[in-house]
């Protein structure tokens, strides 16, 4: 009997080590499964379900599912494909987000996984909420209008840069993020532009000023290749 | 979508946007020669026609900022029997919607009575004519107000996406933007 334990991705068998979740093995085998809130050097969250997958007739989120042996896992079909969509324009109603006159275009996540999506409308009611921003630290802006809660600054502030920075306060719809000051500045910190914290976000909340458009429209990070072809590079290098 | 014996009509109009989705369809360039072989242009900003009559493409660029812009998108809804949001204010609000969170008769004091540069004119009012348009007290998308068949994001969208999608369009395939022409920005 052979000791290697495999799971059938769209059909495709997918070897994995135990203890490893779907998302995981199906990176390590060069599949991509779309994600926000995800990232490799943190546990898993599972708050976007960006990543969610048909397993046996049931959705689960893949980053937090255990891969176990001759799984059925459907991710690239039409109705995953189409749900993830509309997460995605719920993410966008919720928040204010303004490709045309973000920064972060072009370097956003949230944007490139509606490109790959082929999202070309948020099809809701626009929440438009108000979100006033903070540019209070002399080298960091943070633009809370483009929040979408996976929490990775919070989860980078406290575990990594051991500073606690950032939280999520108010829950459902009056969920938002917070900086951990009296003040409620983040200038009232001890956060710095070196932080890991500093460095993780997805979207265009977290940026650093002075930076603008040095890189410009055209050459960035989701221009030239798909989210789904540059995260698959990443995993290579 | 096949017609027979006759060209396509097609009426475009710009709401609450800046003509700049306007000047990136030009930019289709010498498509523009292929486009008047299939295509006849009603009410649009190119043939300066005032009212639309039964259309069979309809293109609305810009978002819906005033009571003329609800008028106008529904005239176009009334008439056209496929309604396209062309651009970023179309399909998201778009710029003027950055005004969304605030109050809009704060933002006109601010404008013509307080800002730096207006608070020492004379006379300076918030202008009353009956003839300007109310604003509404939020921007919205076109399909917050009437139902909308197909969308083409961008800021403007490339020349390239418009023709793509009118042509996938024209040639009865279901309209299909994807990257690099997909964009939002």
């Amino acid at each position: 009997m052979s000791d290697t334990k495999k799971f059938l991705l769209d059909g495709k068998p997918v070897v994995f080590q135990d203890g490893q979740t779907i998302l995981e093995a199906a990176r390590q085998a060069g599949h991509y499964i779309p994600h926000l809130c995800w990232h490799p050097d943190f546990p898993a969250h599972g708050s976007c379900k960006l990543c969610i997958v048909k397993v046996g007739g049931r959705h689960v989120s893949s980053c937090a599912m255990p891969a176990k042996e001759g799984m059925e896992v459907e991710s690239n079909t039409p109705e995953m494909n189409g749900e993830r969509r509309a997460l995605l324009q719920m993410l966008f109603v919720e928040g204010n987000h303004f490709c045309p006159s973000c920064e972060k275009s072009g370097n956003c996540q949230l944007q490139a996984l509606a490109y790959d999506l082929e999202m070309l409308s948020a099809h809701f009611n626009h929440f438009y909420p108000n979100r006033p921003v903070d540019a209070s630290h002399p080298d960091v802006l943070l633009d809370f209008n483009r929040c979408i809660f996976c929490e990775l600054c919070v989860r980078a502030s406290r575990d990594i840069d051991g500073k606690n920075i950032f939280a999520l306060t108010d829950r459902g719809i009056h969920k938002h993020l917070v900086v951990n000051a009296e003040s409620g500045r983040l200038a009232d910190t001890d956060f710095a532009a070196s932080d890991r914290a500093a460095n993780i976000c997805p979207v265009g909340v977290i940026l650093h000023k002075r930076q603008g458009f040095a890189r410009p429209i055209g050459e960035r990070d989701y221009d030239a290749k798909p989210i789904s072809v540059v995260a698959m590079e990443e995993v290579e290098k | 979508m096949i017609v027979s014996g006759r060209k396509l009509r097609v009426a475009t109009t710009s709401l609450a946007g800046c003509f700049g989705c306007h000047m990136s369809f030009l930019d289709i360039d010498e498509h523009l020669l292929e486009l008047v072989e299939l295509v006849e242009f009603d009410r649009s900003p190119l043939t300066d026609i005032k009212h639309c009559g039964p259309c069979d493409i309809g293109i609305i660029e810009g978002g819906v900022c005033n009571a003329e812009n609800v008028h106008v998108l529904r005239e176009f809804r009334k008439h056209c029997k496929i309604l396209i949001a062309l651009g970023a204010c179309a399909v998201t609000g778009g710029l003027p919607a950055q005004r969304n969170h605030l109050d809009v008769g704060q933002c006109l004091q601010e404008v013509y009575h307080t800002c730096i540069g207006v608070e020492s004119l004379p006379g300076g009012q918030v202008p009353n004519d009956p003839e300007l348009p109310l604003l509404l007290d939020k921007v919205h998308p076109i399909h917050e107000v009437v139902r909308v068949d197909y969308f083409i994001p961008g800021c403007p969208p490339s020349g390239e996406a418009i023709w793509k999608f009118l042509t996938d369009l024209i040639a009865g395939h279901t309209p299909r933007l994807s990257h690099p022409i997909l964009r939002f920005d």
